[in-house]
């Protein structure tokens, strides 16, 4: 992280302290909201719910009260105990589709930055990958493959592979020019620790603030996947589920969208917010921008 | 010759687009023709329906095929409605138009005075609002913002229709009143994308030091603002509405779903729930041209920014 810090700002300050980080606002909010929801996600059976799948006929489109705490939908299902399950199923879709696109991304990034061929093939696949809306590439994968979590997780990734690849290879191809990775080739740096040493700690900075939007922007997709009939399988307590099955009702129940939809505005809000400050934290070139 | 490189540099993503839409679909395993035959078809009509289908015929002839059709403009038949696929996407193609450009000219009427103020008064309170906002517009999933302004406008206080959609031939109040809210839905994320990129281009400028000399000999505050600074952040703006329009085609999708709309987008859902395979494959095929060929057109509109740009 020191090496990151002090190479993308030039005039080096000793580095940044985990404080710095969490002291900055905006990810102190995010951060807050985060951890909140991922308490739901991790403790959602001991935190006064039921089974998501029970289904009641006392609770049958009942709005919210001191009882039912946010009402029931309309097979009698508890609202407020399929929000805090929704958690689990959208975090572990940001948190999948950020950690295995980042890890493909950054592999192919690094081949194309280094490998002349590879960038030449590799890079003209991630143009026409990246041509395609990414709703409409996952929607595409989703017919071919089946809905459930796993696929959605798949297709949410491919979309969002080419933009890492793509970042990888142009910090790649910049970095090859800078001084210290010149007089490291020069000084005969055997290739992997060239890598290891020079090259990955500082493509940390950017793939941080980039896996954090990559995150956001996979939960809103999961969510508008399910919505549209393309995403987890209906039965999952997913917010975009809850969503898509509340619409036809909105008129006489918005709290069946009102719900799901304020915590997924919510925790995509915070992602977003952390993207944010780290971008500022890490890099102030980037703050400009 | 600039124009003549960016020209021929989309041949490539076009023919990897092509591929990728046609094997995805190619490999699926749900099987049409059993759709098409209903529950009670003996394995002989089904064989005889993939037979009429061209559907048992090897992957690169079918891909040969395919491809030389959609040259032609010919995508195919659909298989549930039994209708040529072109013909589809056209006649859902205006509602989808309509809704994309009122979504374009908010979003542009939105972003440009937010991102052009919070440029000028960096740092301080109205820049912190229009960035908060900014967020918020992007992180507020688009379905979720449809339902609440459906809610505040139509339902509590009635002022715009629920859903639906009327064409400009049935008079202008019902075509807007019917266009307003999806097209404010949509153009909200892609308002927060371009309010973001126009204030760190414009806060790029106004720091050079012609900005000061025209401030020195002074010049208005607006025609600074405008005539200079936004000119010369002109270029990172447009970038950013190109590369951003691909949120506005996955929004369409959801967006006209909320909405009611007989647009492309509807048409797009429908066709998943029936595994109608041309129709999915002719649509992705043609909106991801459609934001190719926007991409093209912006970056070739760069010469009419800067004088400096050589085509």
């Amino acid at each position: 992280m020191n090496a990151t810090v002090a190479s993308t700002t030039g005039s080096a300050p000793d580095g940044l302290s985990l404080r710095d980080v969490l002291r900055h606002p905006t990810i102190a909010i995010g951060g807050s909201i985060m951890l909140i929801m991922i308490a739901a996600a991790l403790l959602a059976p001991w935190l006064g719910t039921v089974d998501p799948q029970s289904l009641s006929g006392a609770r049958r489109l009942k709005p919210p009260s001191t009882d039912i705490w946010f009402g029931g939908d309309m097979v009698g299902r508890d609202v407020y105990s399929r929000t805090v399950y929704g958690a689990r199923i959208s975090l572990m879709v940001g948190l999948s589709v950020a950690a295995i696109s980042i890890t493909i991304g950054l592999t192919i990034g690094l081949l194309a930055g280094f490998v002349r061929w590879v960038d030449a093939i590799v890079m003209r696949v991630m143009d026409g990958l990246m041509a395609i809306p990414s709703i409409l590439l996952a929607v595409a994968l989703i017919a071919l493959t089946g809905a459930s979590v796993a696929n959605v997780i798949l297709a949410i990734t491919l979309s969002e592979v080419p933009r890492v690849s793509r970042l990888v290879r142009s910090t790649v191809l910049s970095l090859k020019e800078r001084p210290f990775v010149e007089a490291a080739i020069v000084v005969g740096t055997p290739f992997p620790a060239l890598l290891w040493r020079h090259i990955l700690p500082n493509t940390l900075a950017p793939l941080l603030v980039q896996g954090s939007y990559i995150f956001a922007a996979a939960v809103l997709t999961e969510a508008a996947l399910s919505f549209i009939g393309a995403g987890t399988p209906p039965e999952v307590p997913s917010w975009g589920n809850m969503i898509s099955d509340g619409r036809l009702v909105f008129q006489i129940a918005p709290h069946l969208v009102i719900f799901p939809g304020v915590a997924l505005a919510l925790t995509v809000l915070a992602v977003n917010m952390i993207g944010d400050g780290l971008r500022d934290v890490l890099d102030p070139n980037f703050r400009a921008r | 010759m600039y124009a003549l490189r960016r020209v021929l540099a989309i041949i490539p993503v076009i023919v990897v687009v092509a591929l990728v839409v046609f094997s995805l679909l190619y490999f699926s395993p749900g099987d049409p023709a059993l759709v098409l035959a209903g529950e009670s078809a003996t394995p002989a009509e089904i064989e005889r329906i993939r037979g009429a289908l061209g559907l048992d015929r090897p992957y690169l002839v079918r891909l040969t095929e395919w491809s030389f059709g959609v040259l032609k403009g010919d995508f195919g038949q659909s298989m549930f409605f039994g209708r040529s696929v072109a013909e589809l996407m056209l006649q859902r193609a205006m509602p989808t138009l309509w809704l994309s450009l009122l979504a374009m000219v908010f979003a542009l009427a939105l972003a440009l005075p937010l991102g052009i103020i919070a440029a000028w008064q960096a740092g301080r309170a109205p820049d912190r609002v229009a960035m908060g906002f900014a967020v918020l517009g992007y992180s507020m999933p688009v379905f979720v913002l449809g339902y609440l302004l459906i809610f505040c406008f139509s339902v509590w206080l009635g002022w715009l229709p629920v859903q639906g959609y009327k064409p400009p031939s049935d008079g202008l109040w019902p075509f807007l009143s019917h266009l307003i809210l999806p097209a404010l839905t949509l153009g909200v994320v892609y308002a927060a994308l371009i309010a973001r990129i126009t204030r760190s281009a414009m806060l790029e400028v106004l720091q050079q030091d012609y900005m000061r000399t025209a401030r020195a000999k002074g010049l208005g505050l607006w025609s600074m603002l405008l005539g200079h600074a936004l000119k010369n952040a002109a270029i990172p703006i447009m970038t950013i509405v190109g590369i951003g329009f691909g949120s506005v085609i996955s929004g369409v999708v959801v967006t006209e779903t909320v909405f009611n709309i007989p647009g492309i987008g509807r048409l797009t859902v429908d066709a998943i729930l029936r595994r109608d395979y041309p129709v999915i494959q002719g649509v992705v095929l043609v909106l991801s041209g459609v934001y190719v060929l926007i991409n093209l057109l912006v970056d070739l509109s760069y010469g009419l920014f800067d004088p400096r740009v050589k085509y």
